[in-house]
């Protein structure tokens, strides 16, 4: 691990807009941009999160693991009980 | 976690899992190397991913904005990226990875065969072939199970 630079904070582009996108105003309130709610039967909607994985920090974008099946366990926090 | 003492499983069946919370990396790292690597054999085999401020659980129905955390949720996706299975649920009750595993099982038969799977179906147990002639006739193949 002596050589892994890790700054406080990387950035990861969270949620990912599909369709156009032209939109060039770096203003733009993230609230704003229409994001597509995960339903069943419907596409995953895409992301890209840091991650900490096998003693090494690192970010995942789902859409990279396309062909595969995945499950997502969303829980409420570390060091928590159930 | 429970997952995570499941893996075997999970990997046999092709799976890739993550873990998501608004937890930083760091917090995910400590918890793993100081916590969960004594309840689970070899630590979490899978990404811990860190969701800060809940942005994509918002997106996924499962950020709950009072407490500022993503609650329970578990979503199975195809290989064509299709979400097929979602359980949303407040966090005081843990999940069942039995019925995760069931659910996968059954996903992966019905995509491969084209078969549909009844309730409560097994590996093993009968599948319906959807076809005009099945309509009324379900009840020749097969009955509901009573759990005991």
């Amino acid at each position: 691990m002596a050589d892994e630079v890790d700054g406080c904070v990387t950035p990861s582009a969270g949620p990912i807009e599909i369709g156009p996108s032209e939109k060039t105003d770096q203003s733009i309130d993230r609230k704003e941009v229409s994001m597509t709610l995960a339903k069943v039967g419907k596409a995953a909607p895409d992301f890209e999160l840091g991650g900490f994985h096998a003693g090494g920090f690192k970010n995942f974008k789902l859409s990279d693991y396309k062909g595969k099946w995945i499950v997502l366990c969303f829980y409420p926090g570390d060091f928590t009980f159930v | 976690m429970a997952v995570a003492a499941n893996f075997g499983e999970m990997k046999k069946l092709e799976v890739e899992v993550f873990a998501i919370s608004v937890d930083s990396r760091f917090s995910h790292k400590i918890w793993v190397e100081e916590e969960l690597s004594k309840m689970v054999d070899g630590g979490i085999p899978f990404p811990m991913l860190s969701d800060a401020g809940g942005r994509v659980g918002e997106v996924y129905g499962v950020y709950d904005e009072a407490a500022g955390v993503d609650i329970r949720g578990r979503f199975l996706i195809d290989p064509d990226f299709v979400i097929r299975a979602m359980e949303v649920m407040t966090p005081e009750v843990g999940r069942n990875v039995a019925e995760l595993i069931r659910q996968v099982k059954a996903f992966q038969h019905v995509r491969k065969t084209g078969e549909v799977t009844p309730a409560g179906w097994q590996p093993g147990k009968p599948t319906l072939k959807p076809s005009p002639d099945l309509a009324g006739k379900v009840w020749k193949e097969w009955k509901p199970e009573k759990i005991s």
